[in-house]
């Protein structure tokens, strides 16, 4: 396996909150499997999860843990690895950040069609996803230099293709 | 007698209005002659959903020609305050835009009949904001105010009481089935994108340009 080495962590539940990963991430095993890649720091979103904001120091990793902020870009951005929930805008953010992901679904949400983006997102190997089950074993298995850039969105030719149907006379 | 009469003529009217609206289903889904021209700009209508799919509107929003989709009405449910913000700050150059509110038609929990029922609350509420403002464009993405505001203007046009067209593009989270919206819609709207080639297989209509969010 190629050497890794991720010093500063960004986590992320979105909007809402996901009570399991938030518990597992604060846990001994594994703070132990992100250190084991290099993890020094960790910038953690929890949004309204079941777990107290604040600044922690545990196994030797400093935690800053946060409710919610306008934009999460500048936390993406200083990130040298990003673990996130399976919705598709951090999903989208973070490989737009052009940031290694890990995504970590939440498998208490029935009717998870967000399943499906993470999913193909693997497939064309731009991610990896996990469950909270199998978080640490992922993470001491994966390559994160193998994934790929994800190639910018464009809709340039959707709106030229409207533009030559919906008209205006000039 | 008279009664005969009545009835006869209202069941002339109700074959007159289901064929027309298998017609028009017709015509959108099998002809698709979905050109339309103007002769100054396109009335547009934006029918905002909720978190991720308001984001993913306003962004093509942001790519679209202002001063041809002018002037713009934001159609979003009377308890999302989220969007507004994200609405302000896409168009905070311009000032042709307005935005309507109309109830929520399917609330997270809500139970199947129940929906129905303010679905159908939310359908009626929708018709004034539709027939007023006469759009030549809407623009969807479910979920949220989509459905109320698409059947509204479908049955207008029915009605020849407006002619406008649909467009429903499909979220970038749908890969490989169509969301509930999108399989109602596909009969109803005019131009259907998604933004996945595999979906093009499961929707016979669906057009991909490539990932547009």
């Amino acid at each position: 396996m190629a050497q890794q080495y991720y010093k500063k962590i960004f986590i992320t539940v979105g909007t809402t909150r996901f009570d399991l990963l938030c518990e597992y991430i604060l846990t001994e095993p594994v703070l132990a499997a992100l250190k084991n890649i290099g993890c020094k720091e960790i910038t953690f979103q929890i949004g309204n999860s079941n777990v107290d904001p604040g600044v922690i120091e545990k196994e030797g990793v400093k935690i800053n843990m946060y409710r919610f902020k306008d934009s999460i870009q500048e936390d993406m951005k200083s990130a040298d690895l990003v673990i996130s929930h399976a919705g598709a805008g951090s999903c989208l953010e973070a490989l737009e950040a052009n940031k290694p992901l890990l995504v970590v679904v939440n498998e208490d949400l029935m009717d998870n069609h967000q399943l499906e983006l993470a999913e193909q997102l693997q497939i064309d190997s731009h991610l990896y996803y996990c469950t909270c089950d199998t978080l640490i074993s992922t993470l001491n298995m994966v390559d994160f230099t193998l994934l790929t850039p994800f190639t910018k969105a464009n809709s340039s030719i959707f709106v030229n293709y409207l533009d030559s149907i919906l008209r205006v006379e000039n | 007698m008279a009664l005969e009469i009545v009835g006869a003529i209202l069941f002339t009217i109700l074959l007159a209005f289901l064929l027309r609206v298998l017609y028009l289903i017709y015509e959108i889904t099998i002809v698709n002659k979905c050109e339309l021209t103007r002769p100054k700009s396109l009335r547009t209508i934006l029918c905002i959903g909720s978190g991720g799919h308001t984001t993913e509107l306003l962004r093509l929003v942001k790519n679209l020609n202002k001063k041809k989709y002018q002037p713009r009405v934001y159609i979003l449910a009377d308890n999302d305050v989220s969007s507004e913000v994200k609405i302000h700050e896409t168009e905070k150059e311009q000032s042709d835009y307005t935005l309507s509110r109309i109830p929520r038609s399917r609330n997270v929990q809500q139970s199947y009949f129940s929906s129905v029922i303010s679905t159908l609350y939310a359908t009626l509420c929708t018709l004034p904001v539709i027939y007023n403002f006469k759009p030549d464009v809407i623009f969807c993405n479910g979920p949220g105010t989509c459905i109320p505001v698409c059947v509204v203007a479908f049955l207008l046009r029915c009605l020849y009481l407006l002619d406008c067209r649909i467009v429903f593009i499909e979220s970038i989270c749908r890969v490989r089935t169509l969301s509930l919206t999108g399989k109602i819609l596909q009969f109803f709207a005019d131009i259907v994108v998604v933004q996945w080639p595999q979906l093009r297989d499961v929707c016979f209509r669906a057009k991909y340009f490539g990932r547009l969010t």
